[in-house]
């Protein structure tokens, strides 16, 4: 059954010639995982370079940014951004990161890539799908950027896009008309292309899997990008519509997010009977999901590579698994916990605050297995071992501080402050991105045929290890003292004091983004002139180790894999003398 | 490199652990009733999950140091007893965690948001707008006027939409720019928003409600300090955001009650 | 002490260029319209504005400013109320020397700036906080602009003849207005409710007087050699 619908697979396409079938508007997951890899990869500098602006100027806000003029003179007269230049990076910083960061690159890119792959199919499921969605993606990606240069300037109401502000237009203020507008067009494009491809990884997984692959014997991280997928499928399919009722709200003189009597720039606006409670709900619905869309796959990943170089078995490979299932599965009865403060009704803060706090359930099972994975281990220390045991740092960090934001009592202090924004970028941003360069470091070899230079890996690591604390720890105590988030400048009588501190993490976000240049440079330069890669340089033991490096048009050169192990035989004594048995070896592994 | 990473887990966690022990940046003194729950649940959360967090990273830096030993005759160890007592016991210490947050939370979280406003609390309107917050009392009538969202006028200081040609009760309304309130007694205020979501917070007050544009929502509190404190606003409201505030001043009641008359005069 | 010196500094520049846009030489003519306005019944209450949010400015004001839509003076004048020659004025060139509106101790200075249809424009921020101007334009291209302290003035224009308000989206209280003509035969009334448009020719003219709060009064006046006299009387209502 599963040997007939992958040579099906095989049978739809055969390997182009033309460079435009090849490179550009190609079909191969493995190509298309690299499109969005690189695409991923452009829209995390230019977030990050939003972030620098954002941090030089909540530092020294009467500084003058060089040349910030020539980028936009209205936003930044001389130099000085405006308070509504100021929201507009944060948005589009927020957005750019949460949509063509953390959902392209450690789900989209790597899941094209290598899900197939370790499934031993020879392409997606339905690879002309696979090169629409990655396509649609970047024309949403070019919306967005298009948003940054309409007269009125870029949307300043966040990634999170609350209405009625995202929703009365121009009368709210700059950033507001055309800005606004393209946002919801492009997120809704972005839902299109992301339904798409979950659909498409849904069907990989369960159709195209080879002889011997059963659901137990699936690497870790193909089943985070299955869980991921399926939350996808229904997190993107409600914010799809969100954002069309929101267009039409902007466009159309429509009223769902706009209640009767509001009074903008003295103006009665024309609208009634809307509710913004409605777009919180949807946008939330959607929202906390994505979370997990956006870490899912990076702990997948972890799970996948630590075991390479512990050199033994992941610990309870079932129960890492089944972790991920409760939290894709609990992930849609937390989204009231954002909403503690917004004037929903009371009562349903504690129903919404046991889930949540249950959540931390599955993710202390994780966190406590793959501390104990790293336990009496033999470690090799590389790069992508070392993102990997940063990854488990982190999502601690980032763990323990959900533990206060799920309380409505003390989110009653805590909301909109930044504690919130230490919270969230250490557990979703930071650990996700910890889990992609493990991921890039690990998997390099493979899709390029090359080995990665391994000091400026672990220089890359230090400076992104002890930067991201110095950056994101502070936050705490900032939430701690009632700082509130998304604040141009911090003109309160008890926000003052805090400036120093404001100014520490903007050093250290500097130096931090600098590093980030390191792992450019050894992306490119290794692509070009680092030591040719083997089959299998790490002795790992899923497929993907098994094929060419890089793997041929078909993946595995026309041969039909069949897989008799799990892939987590390590730390076994192999009959050729090695420590691991591969996933398509004969050889039987001993019951441990 | 392994020892090194253990380390830098190490002095890490503890330089992070210490600015939280040493209180260095904290809450700012309390001047609430319903204050002392929020900060004991807030304390005992940060005891207990500052101990899982000093574990967990500690933990980590033990295993990471052990594993980077390189003596090649070593042999890898399974962990002892394997993933069910880990799984078990996540379940049942986090869960006995959880239930205890959520059942002692659930009181302070009640305090400020179930529990009705006293009978005798003193009735506060309250506009928040693009970016200033405006309070309105009854005036000597104990009467608030309607509003009327057509009526609202900035420029001749009708924040509110009030219609004095046709409604008496909205003739005497006292509307300020500051929150001035008695101290020791039970206030009610009811948010309603003008344009754009905004949210009422005073971290003193431990208070932090959204404004919702379309509802009245009521948040009550009793301040049991007199002072100059900041109302700021929370959540994202447009450009001026950052500088959308009033101040809360809190009273002895003389000085209220005198307070109001010179307001009323005017 | 810098920052006074600029903003004492500023406020003269202010004064002297709204000045010299009322003395703008006339074209032609050496007859005037004087007059005053007034009004009957009982006007509304200024209200008194809590700067409180603002420090920077609230401490520029020994006693708080109050709002200025009904601005009345002793013996029941109007101040703020534009006059001008509404019809029978030809030939008005637009003046090279552009005008100035400057934003003070959260406050429009002048209350209400007249200037000619296409004449330059330039809007300074003289204090330590960041403003938003918004003219709520309706004929012209309505727009909104934020300008840190210390930034460079907006330099703009207005196409058409419109009374546009102006208002500061980050200090509500904030409210003045921009008087768009085609003619610069124009008054504004002073407290003691008098205006005074000098350089006529002779001959008919209409004269419009345009209160924010109360709308316009028209009439026609006839303008010999000397000073013709027209006064305005509006009905006040105290809501």
């Amino acid at each position: 059954m599963h040997e007939t619908s992958a040579s099906h697979a095989a049978h739809q396409h055969t390997a182009p010639t033309s460079f435009i079938r090849k490179h550009v508007f190609s079909l191969d997951h493995k190509v298309i995982g690299k499109q969005y890899y690189g695409l991923a990869l452009l829209a995390v500098f230019i977030g990050m370079g939003l972030s620098w602006l954002m941090r030089l100027h909540l530092g020294w806000p009467a500084w003058p940014i060089p040349l910030l003029d020539k980028l936009s003179a209205v936003g930044a007269p001389s130099g000085v951004m405006t308070p509504e230049y100021y929201l507009s990076l944060m948005t589009m910083h927020g957005t750019i990161m949460v949509f063509f960061v953390l959902t392209n690159a450690p789900f989209a890119a790597f899941g094209n890539y290598f899900l197939p792959i370790q499934i031993g199919a020879e392409d997606m499921a339905f690879p002309r799908f696979n090169m629409m969605s990655f396509w649609t993606t970047f024309m949403a990606f070019l919306v967005m950027m298009a948003a940054f240069f309409v007269t009125d300037g870029p949307p300043i109401s966040g990634w999170t896009a609350y209405a009625p502000l995202s929703a009365v237009g121009g009368d709210a203020g700059p950033g507001l008309k055309v800005g606004q507008t393209l946002w919801a067009i492009s997120i809704a494009i972005f839902c299109i292309g992301s339904l798409l491809g979950a659909l498409n990884f849904i069907a990989t997984t369960l159709d195209l899997r080879t002889k011997g692959m059963s659901l137990a014997r699936m690497p870790y991280c193909s089943w985070a990008w299955f869980v991921t997928s399926v939350i996808a499928l229904l997190a993107f399919a409600v914010l799809l519509p969100a954002c069309i009722l929101l267009i039409l709200d902007r466009t159309a003189g429509t009223s769902f997010f706009i209640p009767a009597g509001l009074v903008l720039s003295d103006k009665l606006q024309p609208h009634s009977g809307g509710s913004p409670l409605l777009w919180q709900h949807l946008f939330w619905f959607f929202g906390h999901p994505e979370v997990y869309i956006a870490i899912l796959p990076s702990i997948g990943i972890v799970c996948h590579i630590l075991p390479v170089f512990a050199r033994k078995p992941l610990l309870g490979p079932r129960a890492t698994v089944g972790c991920m299932i409760a939290i894709g599965f609990l992930s849609y009865m937390v989204w009231g916990h954002h909403m503690f403060v917004s004037g929903m009704n009371p009562f349903s803060a504690t129903l919404f605050s046991v889930p949540t706090l249950f959540i931390t359930v599955p993710a202390t099972i994780l966190t406590l297995l793959l501390l104990g994975s790293v336990y009496g281990a033999k470690m090799r220390f590389t790069s992508a071992s070392l993102f990997c045991l940063g990854f488990i740092s982190v999502f601690i960090s980032g763990g323990i501080s959900g533990f206060f934001l799920a309380q409505p009592s003390i989110d009653i202090y805590l909301h909109a402050t930044y504690f919130v924004v230490a919270h969230f970028h250490f557990v979703m941003a930071v650990a996700s991105l910890f889990g992609v360069f493990a991921g890039t470091y690990f998997w390099f070899p493979k899709m390029t045929g090359r080995m990665m230079n391994e000091a400026l890996g672990k220089l890359h690591f230090w400076l992104t290890f002890i930067g991201v604390y110095a950056i994101f720890m502070p936050m705490h105590y900032l939430g701690l003292a009632g700082n509130v988030r998304r604040y141009s400048a911090f003109v309160d009588d008890y926000l003052i004091p805090l400036i120093p501190v404001h100014k520490f993490i903007t050093i250290a976000a500097l130096l931090t983004g600098a590093a980030q240049f390191i792992f450019l440079f050894n992306l490119i330069w290794s692509r070009f002139k680092g030591p040719i890669a083997s089959e299998n340089p790490w002795e790992a033991t899923s497929l993907e180790w098994s094929t060419a490096t890089p793997p041929p048009f078909d993946n595995f050169g026309g041969k039909h894999m069949v897989v008799y192990n799990g892939p987590n035989e390590y730390g076994v004594e192999s009959r050729d003398g090695k420590d691991f048995i591969m996933q398509t070896s004969p050889e039987k592994a001993p019951a441990s | 490199m392994g020892k090194l990473f253990a380390v830098a887990v190490i002095v890490i966690t503890l330089i992070s652990v210490s600015f939280f022990v040493m209180h260095t940046w904290w809450m700012p003194v309390d001047i609430s009733t319903t204050g002392p729950a929020i900060d004991h649940q807030l304390e005992e959360t940060m005891t207990g999950s500052g101990l899982l967090f000093l574990a967990g990273q500690l933990v980590l830096g033990l295993f990471v140091w052990q594993a980077s030993n390189k003596n090649p005759a070593r042999k890898i160890k399974m962990f002892p007893g394997g993933a069910s007592p880990l799984v078990a016991a996540a379940i049942i210490l986090v869960g006995i965690e959880i239930l205890t947050l959520t059942f002692v939370g659930t009181k302070a979280w009640g305090a400020v948001n179930l529990a009705p406003a006293a009978a005798d609390s003193l009735h506060i309107d309250v506009q928040a707008e693009q970016f200033a917050f405006y309070f309105r009392y009854a005036g000597p009538d104990g009467q608030f006027g309607g509003l009327h969202p057509d009526k609202i006028d900035d420029g001749s200081g009708n924040y509110f939409g009030l219609d004095p040609a046709n409604d008496v009760a909205a003739r005497d309304d006292v509307v300020v720019g500051s929150l001035v309130i008695p101290v020791n007694r039970p206030i009610l205020l009811s948010l309603h928003s003008k344009d754009v979501g905004h949210s009422f917070y005073v971290p003193e007050l431990r208070i932090q409600q959204d404004f919702v544009p379309g509802i009245e929502i009521p948040v009550h509190f009793t301040a049991t300090q007199t002072g100059k404190f900041e109302i700021v606003c929370t959540q994202l409201c447009g450009l001026g955001h950052y500088n959308m505030k009033a101040y809360l001043q809190v009273m002895s009641e003389p000085d209220y009650e005198q307070w109001l008359k010179s307001q009323e005069g005017q | 002490m810098r920052m006074k010196f600029f903003a004492a500094l500023g406020f003269t520049v202010a004064m002297g260029s709204a000045l010299m846009v009322f003395a703008t030489p006339p074209p032609a003519g050496s007859g005037s319209i004087t007059g005053k306005v007034t009004y009957t019944g009982t006007p509304m209450k200024m209200k008194p504005i809590d700067m409180s949010k603002e420090p920077s400015c609230a401490k520029q004001h020994a006693t708080p400013i109050t709002t200025e839509n009904v601005a009345t003076g002793q013996g029941n004048t109007l101040e703020w109320v534009v006059v001008y020659i509404s019809a029978g004025d030809e030939g008005t060139t637009t003046p090279s020397q552009g005008v100035r509106y400057d934003q003070k101790g959260c406050q429009y200075l002048p209350h209400v700036l007249t200037m000619l249809a296409g004449q330059q424009l330039q809007i300074y921020n003289d204090d330590q906080t960041s403003h938003n101007i918004h003219p709520l334009a309706k004929v012209n291209q309505e727009w909104n602009k934020s300008q840190p302290p210390g930034s460079p003035p907006i330099d703009t224009k207005w196409d058409k003849p419109e009374f546009i308000a102006v208002k500061c989206n980050i200090h509500p209280w904030m409210h003045g207005y921009f008087a768009v003509l085609k003619t610069s035969h124009v008054s504004v009334t002073g407290e003691d409710g008098t205006f005074d448009i000098k350089g006529l020719a002779p001959g008919k003219y209409t004269v419009t007087a345009w209160q924010e709060q109360y709308g316009t009064k028209t009439q026609d006046v006839t303008v010999g050699a000397g000073a013709a006299t027209a006064n305005f009387v509006f009905t006040a209502t105290p809501y």
